[in-house]
């Protein structure tokens, strides 16, 4: 049940017995498990065996993931054996940045000084890092910023790439802000140079439709827990024929590229999950698309001061980031998750760091309104109720905590 | 322990804070004390009632930009420090607070000392304002590495953002890297307030094991 009674002078606890429902706004962040996926994952518990060995339950195994690579490839028009399991869409990412730096003969221990690595500013951590340890090694790393509304600069992108590149990787769909960055472009500059070309798309895949024949991207990474797989599980697309060197040695599982005994029931939710996203996708997005719009139109109307991030003509339907001037926004995520109600904020004092959210940082958002944002992502479960209910408590919280704050001067 | 996780009296303070400064006209303060940055995402100031003949705090109030720990024990702050003389309010540590507040986690230390700071930068502009100059507290920061210049003030925000040891001190604000004549003094001072703010006393800070997470 919802929590109507809600004063903004005092929230209100809830009295024994009584549960909340959970209204879930970060999507971006992970998804609940899928119901069919949970039966898929728990139709293949009892398949133990080890996929590479030749007997019955062996293959049984191997039936299972090679199913389900057929079902992740279907989702992005791949063909199955240019999809390689890993454990996480980090993983995929990692394993892209270390093989490229490689360059086919040469191994990574040995990065050459004179290929270059370009990146874009917002890029997740586990790109960011793990160039920052390329970087390290010698290989020259450079980094494209991005407009106000978050998109990368192509301009910026085109005078960066030179013969020295080996690799772009320009993410599809930015996780704080759902900003689409124009991938055809990037990829188009990388190529013309000779590059190749990576994106990371665990925020793009089965929100938005993807071809990888038609984009001709070389590497794509896709992470199952967003799309309402299971966590521990991501997949990386590679583009047949192009030079690849594993991060993980010692076995031959996943055409050498990955070494490890496959994780069967990670695999095998992942599978379901992308066959489900194939059907699911359309219709959804039409209806977050909608539920978005009620979502900004309603925070727009019913309170002052403050500034989206979010452009509704270049980011996912799915997500919405907004400012509120004079918030501080670890405070405001915790009364909204009193009331039930979950999202992220790009506050310094929510990821444990000093510094506030480096994507709205280069998005050049003063410092306050990035230590004051709120990311709001929606999801299959999202109803119109949950959003109304979000607009209900909203305000009164937004409200009391300017009321203590010693920023905020401006009207209600 | 879950380092998200907080106590109920934290939850409580956090929700139903006491004390709030919500408009200036209702309050006639004799001192007021800021501190803290907006661009470094949190700000707090302390308003507070004296009466001149005891010095005693007879009612305060606050505000701030400041995420729930920070909420939280200023508010608990401001219930403690009630009918306290202005030396007894200034006596008052973070320990005190966190221990009021039963514990925070690790990671939200530092943002627990605003309310502190701010209560004794008020302090001292009552002092300042009645002539009481010896008894101001100086809250300017000593050069400890002058190569450097790294000040206490650094050492004691490297402490509390967790530097547990030297090297992470080091690492955190270079202090002592050049000549390093002032380690001794630096690791003294990182000890310090370790045990200020954590009320960690366990030798000598190079010599201490990490602490658990």
């Amino acid at each position: 049940m919802y929590i109507k009674d809600y004063g903004i002078a005092g929230i209100r606890f809830l009295s024994e017995g009584e549960t909340m429902h959970r209204i879930y706004f970060d999507h971006n962040a992970t998804t609940p498990l899928h119901p069919e996926v949970k039966s898929a994952i728990i139709e293949s518990l009892d398949v133990f065996g080890n996929p590479s060995s030749l007997h019955e339950d062996g293959r049984r195994a191997r039936t299972l993931i090679e199913t389900s690579r057929e079902k992740v490839a279907a989702l992005i028009n791949a063909d199955p054996d240019e999809i390689m399991f890993a454990g996480s869409g980090s993983e995929a990412n990692n394993t892209v940045l270390s093989s490229v730096s490689c360059s086919g003969a040469r191994c990574s221990l040995h990065a050459p000084a004179d290929s270059d690595l370009v990146i874009s500013a917002i890029e997740h951590p586990c790109i960011l890092e793990t160039s920052m340890c390329l970087k390290n090694r010698g290989t020259l790393v450079k980094r494209i910023g991005v407009d106000n509304r978050g998109l990368v600069k192509m301009d910026d992108l085109d005078q960066a790439v030179s013969q020295n590149t080996s690799l772009v990787s320009i993410m599809m769909v930015n996780n704080e802000t759902g900003a689409i960055q124009d991938v055809e472009r990037a990829l188009e500059i990388a190529h013309a140079s000779g590059a190749m070309f990576h994106t990371d798309a665990v925020q793009a895949v089965g929100k938005l439709p993807l071809d990888v024949k038609k984009l001709n991207v070389d590497f794509l990474t896709i992470s199952a827990h967003k799309i309402y797989g299971p966590k521990g599980v991501g997949a990386l697309y590679v583009k047949k024929g192009t030079p690849f060197c594993p991060l993980i040695r010692g076995g031959h599982q996943e055409m050498g590229r990955r070494a490890g005994t496959e994780n069967t029931l990670g695999i095998a939710g992942l599978g379901r999950a992308a066959e489900l996203r194939t059907c699911e996708m359309e219709a959804e997005s039409e209806r977050l698309a909608e539920l978005n719009t009620v979502l900004r139109m309603g925070i727009e109307n019913r309170i002052k001061n403050i500034h989206f991030n979010s452009d509704p003509a270049c980011c996912l339907h799915s997500t919405l980031n907004v400012s509120f001037e004079g918030i501080e926004g670890e405070a405001l995520l915790l009364y909204l998750d009193y009331e039930g109600v979950e999202v992220s904020t790009g506050s310094a004092c929510a990821s444990g760091s000093l510094d506030p959210s480096h994507v709205l940082l280069e998005m050049n958002l003063p410092v306050e309104f990035a230590h004051g944002s709120l990311r709001m992502s929606m999801g299959r479960s999202t109803t119109r109720q949950e959003v109304d209910y979000v607009l209900d408590v909203l305000p009164g919280i937004v409200e009391k905590l300017r009321g203590m704050s010693t920023v905020y001067g401006g009207e209600q | 322990m879950n380092s998200w996780l907080y106590t109920e009296k934290v939850k409580e303070h956090f929700m139903n804070p006491k004390n709030i400064m919500f408009n200036e006209k209702d309050f006639e303060y004799d001192a007021m004390g800021k501190t803290g940055n907006i661009k470094c995402g949190d700000e707090m100031i302390f308003y507070l009632k004296i009466d001149p003949d005891t010095l005693t705090i007879t009612d305060c109030r606050w505000k701030t930009f400041g995420c729930a720990s920070a909420i939280a024990s200023t508010s608990v702050l401001s219930e403690m420090i009630k009918g306290m003389t202005l030396d007894a309010a200034s006596n008052i540590s973070n320990v005190d607070i966190i221990d009021e507040l039963g514990g925070l986690p690790d990671n939200k230390v530092h943002c627990s000392v605003l309310g502190d700071k701010a209560l004794q930068e008020a302090i001292n502009n009552y002092y300042r304002g009645h002539g009481m100059f010896e008894k101001v507290r100086d809250t300017k920061s000593r050069i400890v590495c002058e190569c450097l210049n790294v000040s206490e003030e650094e050492i004691e925000h490297a402490a509390l953002e967790g530097a547990r040891n030297y090297y992470q001190l080091q690492e955190m604000t270079k202090v002592g890297t050049s000549c390093g004549k002032c380690s001794e003094d630096a690791k003294e001072r990182l000890a310090f307030y370790q045990d200020k703010h954590f009320g960690i006393k366990m030798g000598r800070p190079d010599e201490r094991p990490p602490l658990a997470k």
